[in-house]
């Protein structure tokens, strides 16, 4: 109970921090504007396949998370208040926690390049919206997995900005093929059943990176 | 509660930072850390405080005879320490309400809180942000947050650090209230300041 009570509060004070900083949104909202206007110049006029829309939106995902979600760990390590933190709340709490803050800012994100690739590209209309929702919602949870204890690793190191795309992109490999095929099936209007394979591997993928990340936590954030 | 540490060493990157340190502490006893800078002191202290893991040695904790992990006595440790930063973009009231809630202990903080930001004259700027303050007034808050859950061991690294006549009184009165049924460990390079202590252990720099 308590540490779930705790867990809360984490959640809490990075949220309120976060109103107050905007350390990460406004990095995550700057890239995803760029991102999708320069994808825009690029293609123009054309008309691009689900496939390609659906490799563009989660290479936007990728690295708008690359270039945001670092920085619960990474803003406690600049400011000095990462020792306050151990000192009061256990490493599960801190873990939770900010998994949690990086869930709800990723799903904001991804809504947002949804309500965008909407908006910009003609092209992207999904057909089976429970297909892109599950999709959207795995793979969430499965970004801000990585990207939490990624972050808790690279905070410590001196070559934080470079680290973190590095190490995050050969394990996020997997997640990203498997949410750009459903998404394909999505935009394709495949029926809902037709991505089964594909959700299988994103909840397998978030129960192998979460419980991975749960048991190192406690040596990253300690030493 | 007590704590027994025997032939504790530090390493960083297989660089020595202090080896064979041993002690032990019981209710009411309080020990100075003293020694050059670079010895270690503070590196003794977040280990003590279970912020850092030990190379060799060990450090027990026990309540009532029963071992204890640190870990599990997060809410009887307090610490004061200039690399313990707290949050520039809350107010001092902020600050003591969120991270009392993260602690688990928020629903008896508001007449203790009252008190100390009282006692170390902050009660007027409670609601200004942290960033606002000075480095005196930072010091301060870092003894109100320290003190808040009323803990049984209070370890304070350079007590006296960017005070005034004033704090430094202040803090005087903190440290001879917790030496008297509770334990102190003070880490420090200022001759008065281990005076205050009826222990002493001094770490050499290797």
């Amino acid at each position: 109970m308590n540490t779930f009570y705790s867990t809360y509060a984490v959640l809490l004070k990075d949220a309120q921090s976060e109103l107050r900083t905007r350390y990460a949104v406004n990095a995550l909202v700057m890239f995803v504007v760029t991102a999708a206007v320069i994808v825009q110049l690029a293609i123009r006029s054309e008309l691009p396949s689900s496939a390609v829309l659906s490799g563009l939106f989660w290479v936007v995902v990728f690295f708008a998370a690359m270039s945001g979600l670092s920085r619960t760990f990474v803003s406690e390590e600049e400011r000095g208040t990462s020792m306050t933190l151990q000192l009061v709340a256990s490493p599960s709490a801190v873990y939770f926690g900010k998994l949690s803050f990086n869930i709800v800012l990723t799903l904001l994100l991804n809504s947002a390049i949804t309500i965008l690739f909407t908006v910009v590209f003609p092209g992207f209309v999904v057909e089976t919206f429970g297909t892109f929702l599950l999709t959207v919602l795995l793979s969430s949870i499965g970004l801000a997995s990585t990207s939490t204890i990624l972050a808790a690793i690279i905070a410590k190191a001196n070559t934080k900005g470079t680290l973190y795309p590095v190490l995050a992109f050969p394990i996020l490999i997997p997640l990203l093929m498997t949410a750009m095929r459903a998404t394909t099936r999505a935009l394709d209007g495949e029926p809902f059943g037709n991505a089964a394979e594909e959700y299988q591997i994103l909840i397998s993928y978030i129960m192998v990176i979460t419980a991975g990340s749960y048991l190192v936590f406690d040596y990253v954030w300690k030493d | 509660m007590k704590l027994v540490v025997a032939n504790l060493a530090k390493e960083f990157n297989r660089r020595a930072i202090f080896s064979d340190v041993s002690f032990s502490l019981e209710l009411r006893d309080s020990l100075a850390i003293t020694g050059m800078n670079g010895a270690g002191k503070s590196t003794l202290v977040k280990i003590l405080a279970g912020l850092l893991s030990e190379t060799r040695g060990s450090i027990e904790y026990s309540v009532d005879g029963k071992a204890v992990p640190v870990d599990m006595l997060r809410d009887q440790i307090g610490l004061v320490s200039p690399y313990l930063m707290l949050y520039d973009e809350f107010t001092a009231k902020e600050n003591l309400s969120l991270l009392s809630r993260i602690r688990s202990n928020s629903f008896q903080i508001e007449d203790r809180s009252r008190e100390l930001l009282q006692q170390f004259g902050l009660w007027e700027k409670r609601d200004e942000f942290v960033r606002t303050y000075s480095s005196g007034m930072k010091q301060r808050l870092k003894f109100v947050f320290a003190l808040l859950h009323q803990p049984v061991l209070l370890f304070v690294d350079e007590p006296t650090s960017n005070l005034d006549e004033e704090g430094v009184s202040l803090v005087r009165d903190v440290i001879e209230q917790q030496k008297k049924d509770r334990i102190l460990v003070v880490a420090t390079n200022i001759h008065e300041e281990a005076g205050w202590c009826s222990k002493r252990i001094h770490l050499k720099k290797i």
